[in-house]
């Protein structure tokens, strides 16, 4: 822990954007050797108005919100040039300053805007990356992601996930009822929409691998049901509403396949069932337990929870079917498992002492790393790009979504205004 | 005049017992404004509860109303990760049970619940299979499975909402509804 410094100071309210905005989020604690960086306010062509959008903070925040990188604030800055050659590199390797990001963001005479980037490495004297698109007013966000990302990738080494989205389910009270809604967000919290609104428990949201679609477990039927929902149209299909348990929906890697745990024959099994005909394929046969089915990233495997052996624990299994393998050894308690994008870790709530923390398994050895240390952690969700785990932590204020780097050296909270969110899900990059 | 009182409050707790029984059936969602009445003593949180005639009237008590009969008793608690019930519930069971088989068109629905600790799926499959146990032990004694209905939700309708293990206790539970 002595390695760590805690950064509380990173704190984005995104009030100010109305209803659309209601994650709050935190960096509670980064990693000391973070990477200096600045990225200067990008020149804009209008200069009698406003901006409509300003791209430097957005990347500002989704770089400093990783964790990797220690932002230069704006007033330190000690020059803000748009282009190459106004940049004085003296004065930026006495700051010790290793990169920076320029750019400019032009009105052409369409009504669309015109976004260019460099990012300089100061102490080479040259450019690393660069990109440049013209968009309509409403995707500047999502370009501000993107150079987040080119970022990202350049200078730590793996894919930023900053243009991706996560699905999660809010709870709160309402005239004395509760009232339940699955909704998405852009992974910095903003643009938070709702899907579904339901007086009933909702839970487990499941991305398709093309971000198109949620599928999620609904009980508005009195009973659990899977739907399957398209995320722009907001048409929805029940496609599972069995006599029993209808949940725990799992897409497969090529979107053909949803995975889903069914009681309809006696007991929970996992089941396969394939979206063109609605035909199942039953995986498992055991009178214990068997659920929260995830596929391994090639398709090839699930895993699964299972108390076949007493406690729950992580079975793997063909996804042909076959006989299942335990996996999990590593305490009493071990469940809701998630492949890593690259198929070598499973991330699980793993019980310690009688605490329910995420924990990230090593299918190499079979050895779990305790990643979180509250009591209720629950539901992690892997970045696509494998680097960060999103779960749910249920404290004194409820119920808030929380995310930890996998190697467990970062740790982000993101709270909402009000009520409880839970049930996170983190979306495949968008294109 | 004292008669007169304890006549009021017993209409009263009448009354009271009847919306409650009603809100049960109607609208699930709240369950916790009944479960939550009984937070208040730890007396009720045994699990004994009684319900009103649906009339209102003070005479003609129906065996399901009689706070005094074991099939007054509606919810079957659990230990922790564990869907075995415990020996202190064979009465209340063989007394539903019994019910159950004189009156062949009744019907009941088992809920199945869990405490909110681990995971949500594995506790809505642990719901399912408490209120497999009770199913179970009812057919063993003679109830039509047509007359069960099973149903769980997990830990998402907690009876009480606190993070502690005197809550938990509480939510680790099958109901049984009439």
């Amino acid at each position: 822990m002595n390695f760590f410094k805690r950064l509380v100071l990173i704190n984005f309210l995104f009030v100010s954007f109305g209803a659309n905005a209601v994650l709050d989020i935190k960096i509670t604690q980064g990693i000391e050797q973070s990477l200096p960086i600045a990225i200067i306010p990008f020149g804009w062509s209008q200069a009698a108005n406003i901006a409509p959008i300003d791209i430097s903070s957005i990347v500002n925040n989704d770089l400093a919100r990783s964790g990797r990188f220690d932002v230069m604030e704006e007033q330190y800055l000690p020059q803000q040039p748009h282009n190459f050659d106004d940049i004085n590199f003296g004065d930026w390797r006495k700051l010790g300053m290793e990169n920076i990001l320029i750019g400019n963001l032009k009105l052409d005479d369409q009504g669309d805007y015109d976004v260019s980037f460099r990012l300089i490495d100061i102490y080479r004297g040259i450019e690393i990356a660069s990109g440049r698109q013209t968009v309509k007013a409403a995707h500047l966000r999502r370009v501000a992601h993107q150079i987040s990302d080119v970022i990202f990738e350049k200078l730590i080494g793996i894919p930023g996930a900053f243009n991706t989205r996560v699905a999660y389910i809010t709870v709160k009270e309402n005239n004395g009822s509760k009232l339940h809604t699955l909704q998405i967000a852009d992974a910095d919290g903003f643009n938070a929409q709702i899907l579904l609104e339901s007086k009933e428990p909702l839970l487990s949201p499941s991305w398709s691998p093309d971000g198109k679609k949620i599928a999620y477990v609904s009980f508005e039927g009195k009973n659990s049901a899977i739907y399957v929902q398209d995320v722009s149209t907001g048409q929805r299909e029940r496609i599972a509403a069995f006599p029993g348990i209808n949940s725990a929906p799992d897409w497969s890697p090529e979107g053909s396949r949803l995975a889903m745990t069914l009681s309809k024959d006696g007991n929970t099994e996992i089941y396969v069932m394939n979206l063109r005909n609605r035909s199942l394929q039953r995986l498992t046969n055991h009178a214990g337990i068997d659920t929260e089915p995830s596929w391994s990233p090639d398709g090839q495997k699930l895993v699964f929870t299972s108390d076949r052996s007493g406690g729950p624990q992580i079975y793997e299994i063909n996804a042909r079917g076959g006989q299942p393998k335990r996996i999990s050894f590593d305490g009493k308690y071990n469940a809701r498992p998630e492949y890593s994008p690259d198929g070598k870790f499973i991330t699980l709530v793993h019980a310690v002492n009688g605490s329910y923390r995420i924990g990230i398994l090593d299918l190499a050895n079979g050895a779990i790393n305790t990643l979180t240390d509250a009591r209720l952690d629950e539901s992690p969700s892997f970045a696509p790009n494998g680097g960060m785990i999103i779960y749910a932590t249920t404290g004194v204020r409820g119920a808030q979504l929380a995310a930890v780097s996998t190697d467990g050296r970062i740790h982000q909270r993101l709270g909402l205004q009000q009520g409880d969110v839970r049930e996170p899900a983190w979306g495949p990059f968008l294109k | 005049m004292f008669i007169r009182l304890i006549l009021v409050i017993g209409l009263s707790s009448l009354l009271f017992g009847c919306s409650s029984d009603e809100v049960k059936e109607e609208d699930p969602v709240q369950v916790e404004d009944r479960s939550s009445a009984a937070t208040g003593g730890a007396a009720e949180d045994s699990g004994a509860q009684a319900y009103g005639t649906d009339d209102g009237s003070t005479s003609g008590f129906s065996e399901l109303d009689d706070p005094q009969s074991p099939l007054s008793v509606r919810i079957i608690y659990f230990e922790y990760d564990s869907s075995e019930i415990q020996s202190e519930y064979r009465s209340v069971i063989e007394a539903h049970a019994a019910y159950l088989i004189r009156n062949p068109s009744t019907t009941i629905t088992l809920e199945g619940h869990a405490d909110e600790r681990g995971s949500r799926e594995y506790n809505l499959a642990l719901g399912e299979r408490r209120a497999q146990s009770i199913r179970q032990q009812m057919a063993l004694l003679g109830v039509a499975s047509s007359q069960m209905r099973l149903v769980s939700y997990g830990e998402e309708r907690p009876a009480v909402e606190g993070h502690d293990e005197a809550s938990w206790q509480q939510n680790r539970r099958v109901e049984i509804l009439y």
